[in-house]
């Protein structure tokens, strides 16, 4: 049975549409030139889709990726996330939204350099106001599902960038959000640890979340159920078969 | 907001990042001690400089007689002036702006006597408001020669506190030098009282001991060399029939010239010479002195002041930029939290707590230590001329709570602002800064 095939017999039933943009614009300004990233996007995304945004550099994937992880805002069109319109919710509001509906995985990691694994993925939940108890609890049921329920205690300094990215996958994971979000996850590593990851992303798609991977590797798109291509800050209509 | 989610990620961080805040500590804590310092040296200099100014008394006018230079009535110039002892009283009653007028013998190469030890030293005669004028001020137990001794012409001695070690002591310190420093010993002060010297032979009975004094001017040698005994008994005893100076001291310092010259008139109307006639007497208005000294050190105080305000600014700039840098990268683990649903107010506030915490303990600390540094160098008993002219280093509290503030403010605005921007700036920019 081909990986595609497979895909399809495990496909959760997709119901509404989680994300949904419309006539998406932003508009970056430095100095006196603007520049614009994306132009005109729309885009939609179903509850328990496995979806990879793909495209050249400088299309306005990061852009794309930001916007839907509400950690920036349109400049003009609109964007509705789980019923609500972010482009009209001030900064605690977006930061409530990233904290409990979105978790990030970055192509760079970012995690707290002083921090051990533990504590990394304590950091949503201190900002959910999780109590200690539950916080423990969680962050040891992640770091297992992770595989790495022996390196709590290590730094980032300590682990590889496999171990690391799963330190990640776990934070994102740590307040339970319906959607994950992805920027070039497998960016920074082998192609073995890589491969790893994009395992664990299946495996979260199949327990029902909604997987949004933005790449360029081609055959990390092919495992996704979609492919949205972006060229130069619109919709690429040609060519979504890949 | 949330204080105990604050908390919890304050807590937390703050256990994590020792290295960085213990450092930052440190130099927070070393610019505090370096300005309080410089500031509690200056102050000790000053304090120091103005008491030793005070040693030999203050307000006061010296005379000693001269010779005339200008022909007056009839008199021929070059004629010398010699003060008897009758002008005292009247001086004191032509003049009413006098508070105090004291006449002085002196005698030098005096054999004084005690048990086995001679010494040949200066001999005084003189009054007992040489106490208030001339800061001779004795030691606790022992007394300053008073008016009985005068008037029954005592064979009583007050003794200058080096001489007095000299004498008495077993171990008597070197004594090459003036202004060393020679804090009187108490059991030399206790154990002279009540014994009997002998002056050129004549047994004298010690009434007192100079405390320790800084003198830097004299007219006579210095106060603590010297053995003072009643003006009457000096009379008596060397047969002197002329005083070798007049001391006074006006009721208000202020009209100090006013005083000399009405001095210069009362006493050239009895000598008769020409009231103008600056030579017939050699005046020292120690007052005038004093006050040059009071200018110079008014000019101390304020080129400390100077370098003491360009030392805070020098301090708080490194402060700010600590604090600046130390903040500043930081940026990236800001658009992290930021990205995982921390709100901006939860990370201006925990940087604002980190700020204040970090630049209040540093300062505090630094005030300590400086406090105790100087402390410490007040207590260690150093036998020095430099330390008798720089003086102690004296902290005031008060300027070290400004200069902690001014550190502090300044700490906790460079630490604010970097932070207030990197959490106002979409978190995507923080995240991407190295």
């Amino acid at each position: 049975m081909s990986n595609e095939m497979l895909l399809a017999a495990q496909k959760p039933v997709l119901t509404d549409n989680v994300i949904s943009m419309n006539n998406v614009r932003k508009a970056y300004t430095t100095g006196k030139v603007t520049f614009e990233a994306l132009k005109g996007v729309d885009f939609h995304a179903r509850r328990g889709e496995f979806l990879a945004i793909v495209g050249p550099s400088g299309s306005g994937k990061s852009t794309m990726m930001n916007i839907i992880g509400c950690l920036d805002i349109p400049t003009s069109g609109d964007y509705v996330l789980d019923d609500q319109v972010v482009n009209k919710l001030n900064s605690n509001q977006l930061a409530d939204i990233r904290n409990r509906k979105i978790g990030f995985v970055f192509q760079a990691f970012n995690l707290l350099p002083y921090a051990t694994a533990y504590e990394n993925v304590e950091v949503p939940l201190l900002f959910a106001r999780v109590n200690a108890r539950q916080r423990k609890e969680r962050i040891m049921a992640l770091l297992s599902r992770v595989g790495l329920a022996d390196k709590v205690a290590n730094k980032p300094t300590e682990m590889s960038g496999g171990e690391m990215q799963r330190v990640a996958i776990a934070r994102a994971l740590a307040n339970e959000p319906d959607i994950i979000l992805a920027d070039e996850p497998t960016g920074n590593l082998d192609t073995k640890s890589g491969g790893g990851i994009v395992q664990l992303f299946h495996e979260l798609w199949q327990s029902g979340k909604t997987i949004i991977i933005i790449t360029h590797d081609m055959n990390i798109a092919r495992q996704s159920g979609r492919v949205f291509k972006l060229k130069d800050g619109l919709v690429d209509t040609n060519g979504n078969g890949i | 907001m949330q204080w105990s989610t604050i908390y919890n990620v304050f807590v937390r961080d703050f256990r994590k990042q020792k290295k960085r805040i213990t450092l930052t500590i440190i130099a927070l804590c070393w610019g505090t001690i370096s300005i309080m310092l410089l500031l509690g040296f200056g102050e000790g200099l000053h304090r120091q400089l103005s008491v030793n100014g005070k040693g030999m008394g203050e307000g006061i006018s010296v005379l000693w007689p001269g010779q005339t230079s200008l022909p007056w009535k009839g008199l021929g110039k070059g004629r010398p002036i010699r003060f008897v002892p009758e002008d005292v009283d009247y001086l004191k009653n032509k003049i009413p702006e006098l508070k105090e007028v004291g006449g002085e013998y002196h005698r030098w190469g005096v054999s004084i006597k005690y048990g086995d030890k001679v010494v040949s030293e200066h001999i005084n005669g003189l009054s007992p408001n040489y106490q208030d004028m001339r800061n001779h001020i004795p030691a606790a137990g022992g007394r300053m020669i008073n008016d009985l001794d005068m008037q029954y012409k005592r064979r009583v001695v007050f003794l200058g506190n080096k001489l007095a070690e000299r004498l008495f002591s077993d171990t008597p310190a070197d004594n090459d030098n003036w202004f060393q420093e020679s804090p009187l010993s108490k059991e030399v002060a206790q154990k002279a009282v009540g014994k009997e010297i002998l002056i050129n032979g004549m047994p004298f009975t010690v009434v007192g001991v100079q405390i320790h004094k800084m003198q830097m001017n004299s007219y006579s040698g210095m106060d603590a060399d010297k053995a003072s005994i009643p003006a009457t008994t000096f009379e008596a005893v060397f047969g002197d029939p002329w005083l070798d100076n007049i001391i006074y001291m006006p009721n208000d310092v202020r009209r100090m010239k006013e005083v000399e010259r009405k001095v210069f008139e009362v006493l050239g109307q009895k000598y008769k010479f020409d009231p103008k006639d600056q030579r017939a007497l050699g005046i020292w208005d120690v007052a005038a002195n004093q006050k040059e000294m009071d200018n110079m050190l008014f000019g101390i105080k304020l080129f400390l002041g100077i370098i003491g305000g360009l030392t805070l600014l020098i301090a708080a700039v490194g402060v700010a930029n600590i604090m600046y840098v130390s903040i500043k990268e930081r940026t990236r683990e800001i658009g992290i939290k930021m990205a995982v649903g921390a709100r901006r107010g939860y990370i201006l506030t925990q940087f604002l707590l980190e700020a204040i915490l970090i630049t209040f303990a540093g300062g505090f600390l630094g005030m300590f230590i400086s406090i105790a540094l100087t402390e410490g160098f007040k207590r260690v008993n150093i036998q020095s001329e430099v330390l008798a002219f720089m003086g102690r280093p004296t902290i005031s509290i008060e300027i070290g709570l400004v200069v902690v503030a001014i550190l502090g403010v300044m700490g906790i605005m460079a630490g604010l602002f970097p932070a207030m921007k990197a959490a106002s700036v979409s978190p995507v920019e923080s995240l991407r800064y190295e």
